[in-house]
């Protein structure tokens, strides 16, 4: 046994972050030492952006009374989106950020859902740059609105004076709220889902990887069903937390929203 | 102290091994007790008022979610260091 254990250790490699990298398909081009390039991470993008136009555009092509198969799975999308993200939380301005929410929900869903697809197993989320911009756009869309509809003046007041405190605690307040506000926010909502789907690349592969190295192990193969059984389930578990992150970072963005627009206390 | 550190100096694999495990470890005991409070409550809100259950269920899972970013967090990082 201790043979056998010894010799799984010196074949399975634990998976690092090494796996993240992936190396580029064509031409590279640099770009004030950023390296800019066509590989796998990009594609799976552009296949989520196709995944997402096609749905749409043959689900609401020719929108009828009586809908079809594909219109009825988009509009049930549609108005789950609707029920579930807007209108709890922006009430009658639902409609204005309907594109928004619908948008980053479903495109955020078909890029977390490839990390289960068998043959793609990455998601494209799991690395930084692709969750911080989805965070940014919606960083600028509470601010943006907050600010049209206030004033900057106004919109600040809002935001740094939480009301019914009295006024020695606002030396207090006023940073505290600024920093939870304006530069918090974002990078919570961007390494939420990053790594979410970091330490779910990770767990699949440890398990996967494990079940393969028990099999080869000689005696210890019989671990090797509890360790699959395991790695089944957790394919189940990132198909929940792929739904699950989708519509956490709508709601939320959705209740930025709502705060940024709220009436002046 | 100095004796063992000097010892040690170069040779980190086995003090970054029992890192890792406490990263995981101690990421998951926070997580853990949150979960099960707030899943305890919600229970207890269902039980009470079972037509408010779909609402609740919403909303404990929206909870869950933010809280289990927490354990993932641990995960993850385990792995970068």
């Amino acid at each position: 046994m201790i043979a056998a254990l010894q010799s799984v250790v010196a074949t399975f490699e634990p998976p690092s972050t090494k796996d993240f990298v992936w190396r580029c398909w064509g031409p590279e081009l640099n770009v004030g030492g950023v390296q800019l390039c066509m590989n796998f991470i990009l594609f799976l993008v552009l296949l989520g952006m196709l995944l997402f136009f096609v749905f749409f555009y043959f689900g609401l092509r020719r929108p009828s009374l009586v809908p079809g198969k594909m219109q009825a799975i988009a509009e049930l999308g549609v108005q789950f989106v609707r029920e579930n993200i807007g209108e709890p939380m922006l009430g009658s301005a639902t409609d204005r950020f309907m594109p928004l929410l619908v948008s980053a929900f479903f495109a955020i869903l078909f890029w977390n859902i490839f990390e289960v697809v068998p043959g793609l197993n990455f998601s494209s989320n799991s690395r930084i740059a692709f969750p911080l911009i989805l965070a940014i756009v919606a960083w600028v869309t509470y601010n943006t609105v907050g600010i049209a509809k206030h004033g900057f003046i106004g919109y600040m007041k809002l935001v740094l004076f939480p009301p019914g405190a009295p006024a020695v605690l606002y030396i207090l307040l006023v940073p505290i709220e600024f920093i939870t506000t304006i530069v918090i926010r974002p990078i919570t909502l961007s390494v939420r889902l990053w790594a979410n789907f970091l330490a779910g690349h990770f767990l699949l592969a440890v398990f996967f990887l494990g079940t393969v190295a028990m099999l080869e192990g000689g005696l210890l193969i019989v671990f090797a069903p509890f360790t699959f059984a395991l790695s089944v389930v957790l394919v189940g578990f990132e198909i929940f937390v792929s739904v699950l992150q989708a519509f956490i970072f709508s709601i939320l963005t959705a209740s930025y929203i709502g705060g940024a627009l709220a009436e002046e206390h | 102290m100095v004796h063992v550190l000097g010892a040690l100096n170069g040779n980190l694999d086995g003090l970054t091994t029992i890192g890792k495990g406490l990263v995981i470890g101690l990421a998951a005991i926070g997580p853990g007790i949150g979960l099960g409070i707030l899943i305890g409550h919600a229970v207890e809100a269902m039980a009470r008022q079972p037509e408010y259950a779909g609402q609740v269920r919403a909303t404990m899972f929206i909870g869950i979610g933010l809280i289990e970013a927490l354990a993932l967090f641990g995960i993850a990082f385990s792995f970068i260091i």
